[in-house]
């Protein structure tokens, strides 16, 4: 199940989709070939004199699952709209691989290039069918012209049947997705972010509101995208995060405070301080 | 397997639908024209040029519904300056009809009664090609949907929602009908276009000149419904309605906004330009009234009532309305006001899906019930 | 010859007072011919003689009548002799002297230099401003004379002026300069014009003269162009107080609240309705009292605004929080039934009301800058206004939950605040402005049923430019807004100014969507 899913973006040459279709991309295709996939240097963004980053660095390689923590205000979800767009930095630099500026592109361009987000609460189009919402997000080219008269070829609807399967949502295709319970929606948002093929995923408390058991196949899902696809998760459940493994960074008033795996971070008397209080 | 464009647009529409269409056109190209010609006055049948120019009129407004529907009942973008687009095509076509005058006028000049009144020599550029029925048919199509682009470019860019865009929109028509209203402006100032003589070099209140723009109105509407249904149902229109729901996901997923909502923008003020086209033969006036704030906030009335989202809502919206109007401004004018207001006020509260959710609601309580 | 007499006269004159008149002079002001008579006015005038004063007001009241060929005055049943003041018997045969209005401008020109010497200050004073704008060169030695006499500041600086005017005609240059360079430091278009000729080659061949009244229309144009300056600025600034009136009841409904409500100009409507309702009863019931009328008004227009405004909120928009463009069209809605009311009750023609006798007349600031009254007043009530507002979302209770319910309401509803009651008074609040809004506007426009649909969109426009939520913002939006227009109405044309205003604010909202003082962070979206 798993590696079907991952086949599909081995399928086609790096970098070639999506981003010749744009063709008005400000620095280039997307080149991995250092190994780093996302590059965060001196990030600095204020809001009205609140510094919510505060010379941000962060460096994800190519394939790792990256697991960002820390306390409510440390500039977790500003980060994340840094890397998408959505906010602008005041200062600093943020890289997609080699050359890929992020600060000079707009949300749908990074979307283009290849970083997908999963928002905090759980952002579905809840008019349409599950169906319709994989459909929307899928790999395609997404201009005015080509929805006018797209038309789904019949391996575009096994891609879909596959996504649904995966996330278990097979038997509810047809149903409008605002009627899925939060679990179904979380999952949903994923299988979203799984159409879109991306090379970057950013998952904001992913697994908020889920099952223990969802929780942990939502941990199984991740660990086997890793690899193909660079992961970063925030959570501030540790035991999913003990589940991922890989590095963690703690963020705390918008910089790096430390970064390890989860044992050493749990350890640090700075993180231990920051968590607990003074 | 990929279907055919033509086949695609067919499935639009269902069985039922494209029988009430049927029907529709039927009775708009057939039986109007002939209860009209062939039965006597004082029959019980006959279709009255009254008759004629009042549905001939709401059919105007009712694609002026659809239009406003696009834009708000499935991109959520409450426009109240659509009676801009409205008025901006019946101004191109009343350019030509102005022209098509000729020396009939009261001064007798090539020129327009108004321009010989502010003692004008010669047409303005902007008249230039405007005795050109071909000139003005492009006008008619082009000049609402240069402003659209231009102003909505701006605003989408600008990610301007809600009611700011809607606010905005309301100022643009309010400032274009201020300017209308200037002699200098160089369309008849208050007044207007009026006085139409000829269109196309037939008499333009002859029964047949009536007949042919009744039918040509009836005609363009179907024709709108049948595209915006295929409009909807694309996957233009699924990714619009999920602009309208959650348009930052609609963004991370890769899709520009500013394209889609710009398109169906231009595409909504396109028709109000060619609703506004036909409006103004068939009434015989055009003026700045017509952008003036109220007028467009009725339009999303219309929408309101028959139900927004729907593509028949629109249309049942706008006839009812725009009947109720005419039995009060006759029957009881100083209630009408009363009855709008309370239209307003009562749709938004307790009909928020309007007659067709209404309707709607009925029928399943009644299949429920009989279950 | 004229100088020979004046010295003449004017030794008479030294001599007393109570010398009786020059008959054959006074005889001549019956004289057949208009020509004649102006000349006779114009001797008369120049004896500075008080007496002469009766005359000619006798002639001006239309009272002098030729009888037995000497002039008489015929005051009712009894009669007097126009040259020395004498009564005498009603002459029977007495025919009226024909004062057309070239006489009778001539006349009051005649009098009001005779004023001059009077002995009351005051009326000396009105009669030198009324000699400032209609001099004639033959009354430079009399204004002289009254120079030289005069000891008050104020009438000395107003003779000095219309001194000067008079000899700009003078035959000597010296006397020219010195007349030019003492208009020189006026600033008043009529004395603009009166200087103009002088520039010119044809009309001053002295040179010096002409330099020296060139630079002198240069002055008087740059006090000119600086009172016209200062007077759009205040006419902006009153605009723009009217329109924070307007405003600052939608800068809490909308701007605090996120309420739309179309129906806010309806609100002024009410407000403007109840000062025209005041003006009604106070006229039927205490006449005497009607000055008084307006302030009354200010609270009952408050309150009946804030009624139908909780009205509004308890069957309307309570049931659409959240759904902005519903609550749009509902109150849409409402303004429609409320001008249709309107209309009903008060008919569908605009209703007079008028300003208290102490809103009339004006501060004369600069000879062509007069601030009126009722633009001074509004200014100030805006002020005061604000202040109100500033206070009751500042430093009271209901202001504190308002913004709190505002910020946060289920957390606002946790600790206690009664939500559903605060809604509904904040509205009020709001409404009730509008209403004081409303008082404002019915002393400078039309009150009519359709007059609050030519302000929803500037309100509206004054809460988008401010940026939501801020006071501070409505504030600078409305003053800058209408300072702006006045400013552009002065060389575009009121229709242009407002089009480009609009169009600026377009751009201006492309710019900064969120209005001049934006909030910024996480919490926008």
């Amino acid at each position: 199940m798993m590696s079907t899913l991952n086949r599909a973006p081995d399928d086609r040459p790096e970098g070639s989709d999506g981003i010749d279709q744009l063709g008005h991309l400000a620095t280039g295709e997307l080149d991995l070939s250092h190994g780093v996939a996302l590059y965060l240097e001196d990030i600095t963004v204020s809001f009205d004199g609140f510094k919510a980053l505060n010379n941000l660095n962060l460096e994800i390689d190519a394939g790792e699952l990256r697991c960002i923590i820390g306390p409510n205000g440390a500039g977790k979800t500003t980060m994340m709209d840094v890397i998408t767009g959505k906010t602008r930095p005041d200062s600093g630099k943020a890289f997609f691989g080699q050359t890929i500026d992020l600060t000079r592109l707009s949300e749908p361009e990074i979307a283009h290039v290849g970083i997908g987000r999963k928002f905090q609460k759980p952002t579905i189009f809840e008019q349409h069918t599950v169906f319709e919402n994989l459909e929307l997000a899928m790999k395609t080219d997404k201009r005015v012209w080509k929805s006018l008269f797209a038309w789904l070829a019949d391996d575009e609807r096994d891609r879909i049947a596959e996504t649904l399967r995966l996330i278990r949502l097979a038997g509810e295709a047809d149903r409008p997705a605002g009627l899925l319970s939060h679990g179904q929606k979380q999952w949903l948002e994923i299988g979203m972010l799984l159409m879109q093929e991306p090379k970057l995923l950013l998952l904001d408390e992913p697994v908020a509101g889920m099952t223990d058991d969802e929780t942990m196949r939502t941990a199984e899902l991740f660990v086997s995208l890793a690899g193909k696809h660079s992961l970063v998760v925030v959570e501030h459940d540790m035991a999913f995060v003990e589940k991922l493994g890989g590095l963690v960074t703690v963020l705390h008033e918008g910089s790096v405070l430390a970064e390890g795996d989860l044992a050493t971070v749990q350890n640090d008397q700075r993180v231990i301080e920051v968590y607990l209080g003074r | 397997m990929r279907r055919p464009l033509t086949l695609r647009i067919i499935d639009s529409l269902d069985g039922k639908a494209w029988l009430a269409l049927g029907v529709f056109l039927a009775l708009a190209l057939v039986a109007v024209p002939v209860l009209h010609l062939a039965v006597p006055e004082d029959s019980a049948f006959h279709v009255s040029t009254y008759v004629i120019t009042l549905i001939g009129k709401i059919m105007c407004y009712a694609l002026v519904a659809v239009a406003m529907d696009l834009i708000w009942g499935y991109g959520g973008i409450l426009s109240l300056g659509h009676g801009l687009f409205f008025a901006l095509g019946g101004y191109a076509f009343g350019m030509y009809l102005m022209r098509q005058i000729g020396r009939d006028g009261s001064y007798q000049s090539d020129l327009p009664d108004f321009m010989v009144f502010l003692d004008w020599k010669e047409l303005p550029w902007f008249w230039s090609g405007s005795d050109s029925f071909l000139w003005v048919a492009i006008l008619v199509v082009v000049v609402p949907a240069i402003v659209a682009f231009i102003f909505g470019y701006f605003a989408f860019r600008s990610r301007i929602k809600g009611v700011y865009f809607s606010i905005i929109t309301q100022a643009l028509t309010y400032a274009a009908m201020l300017l209308f209203f200037r002699n200098e402006t160089g369309f008849g100032g208050n007044n207007g276009f009026t006085d139409f003589k000829r269109v196309l070099g037939y008499t333009v209140t002859s029964p047949e000149t009536r007949l042919v723009l009744f039918g040509l109105t009836a005609l363009l509407l179907a024709a709108t419904l049948v595209f915006a249904a295929w409009l909807v149902k694309s996957k233009f229109g699924r990714v619009l309605a999920a602009i309208r729901d959650a348009e930052s996901r609609v963004m991370f997923i890769g899709y520009n906004p500013l394209w889609y909502k710009l398109f169906i923008w231009v595409v909504s003020a396109v028709l109000c330009g060619i609703a506004g086209a036909l409006y103004v033969p068939q009434v015989g006036i055009i003026n700045p009234s017509e952008m003036s704030p109220a007028n467009s906030i009725e339009i999303a009335i219309w929408v309101a009532v028959g139900g927004r989202g729907t593509l028949i809502g629109p249309v049942i919206g706008a006839f009812v309305v725009n009947l109720a109007k005419s039995w009060f401004t006759v029957s009881f004018p100083e209630y009408w006001l009363f009855f709008l207001g309370l239209l307003f006020i009562v749709v938004t509260l307790m009909l928020p899906q309007g007659l067709v959710g209404l309707w709607k609601k009925l029928t399943t309580r009644k299949e429920g019930a009989a279950a | 010859m004229t100088k020979t007499i004046l010295v003449f006269l004017l030794y008479a004159c030294s001599l007393s007072a109570q010398a009786a008149l020059d008959a054959a002079q006074v005889r001549q002001l019956a004289a057949e011919d208009s020509s004649d008579k102006v000349a006779a006015i114009r001797q008369l005038t120049q004896t500075a003689d008080p007496d002469a004063v009766r005359v000619l007001q006798a002639m001006a009241d239309d009272s002098l009548y030729l009888a037995g060929g000497k002039a008489v005055i015929i005051d009712g049943d009894k009669a007097f002799d126009a040259a020395t003041g004498a009564a005498i018997r009603v002459p029977a045969d007495a025919e009226s002297v024909t004062v057309n209005n070239r006489i009778r401008g001539e006349l009051a020109n005649a009098l009001a230099a005779l004023k001059l010497f009077d002995a009351d200050a005051g009326v000396r004073l009105a009669s030198a401003q009324k000699l400032q704008s209609s001099v004639s060169p033959e009354m430079a030695p009399l204004l002289a004379q009254a120079l030289e006499k005069e000891g008050d500041a104020q009438i000395r600086a107003l003779l000095t002026v219309a001194h000067a005017q008079a000899n700009l005609g003078n035959d000597d240059p010296a006397a020219r300069m010195a007349a030019v360079k003492a208009l020189s430091e006026t600033s008043s278009p009529t004395i603009k014009s009166l200087l103009l000729p002088l520039t010119d080659k044809a009309g001053e061949p002295d040179d010096k003269v002409r330099y020296e009244a060139i630079a002198a229309v240069k002055a008087i144009d740059g006090r000119l162009a600086l009172a016209e300056n200062l007077g759009r600025v205040f006419s902006g600034l009153s605009l723009g107080s009217i329109l924070l009136l307007a405003a600052l009841g939608l800068a809490i409904t909308y701007g605090v609240m996120g309420i739309i409500n179309m129906a806010h100009g309806e609100l002024l409507m009410v407000g403007a309705y109840a000062a025209y309702g005041m003006q009604s009863l106070f006229r039927a019931y205490l006449p005497d009292w009607i000055d008084w009328y307006l302030p009354a008004a200010i609270p009952v227009a408050f309150f009946a605004a804030a009624l139908v405004g909780v009205v509004m909120e308890r069957t309307v928009i309570r049931w659409l929080y959240g759904r902005t463009l519903e609550t749009l069209l509902a109150t849409w809605g409402i303004s429609l039934v409320l001008i249709q009311s309107a209309r009903v009750l008060f008919g569908a023609q605009n209703v007079e009301v008028s300003n208290p006798t102490w809103m009339s007349g004006g501060i004369e600031l600069l000879p062509n800058l007069v601030l009126p009254w009722n633009r001074i007043i509004i200014v100030g009530f805006a002020l005061f206004v604000l202040t109100l507002v500033w206070v009751l979302m500042n430093r009271t209770r209901l202001g504190m939950f308002v913004r709190a319910v505002t910020q946060n309401r289920p957390m606002a509803g946790c600790v206690g605040v009664p939500t559903a009651r605060i809604d509904t008074l904040a509205f009020a609040l709001g409404a009730g402005i509008a209403g004081l809004g409303g008082v404002a506007l019915s002393q400078i426009s039309n009150v009519g049923p359709d007059m609050g649909q030519g302000y929803i969109v500037d309100s509206f426009m004054v809460v988008v430019v401010g940026g939501v939520g801020q006071l501070a913002g409505a504030v600078w939006a409305a003053l800058g807004l209408g300072i702006l227009s006045k400013l552009l109405e002065g060389w575009a044309g009121a229709v242009i100014a407002k089009i480009s205003i609009l169009v600026c604010i377009i751009i201006f909202i492309q710019k900064r969507p969120q209005g001049i003082f934006a909030l910024k962070g996480r919490f926008v979206e």
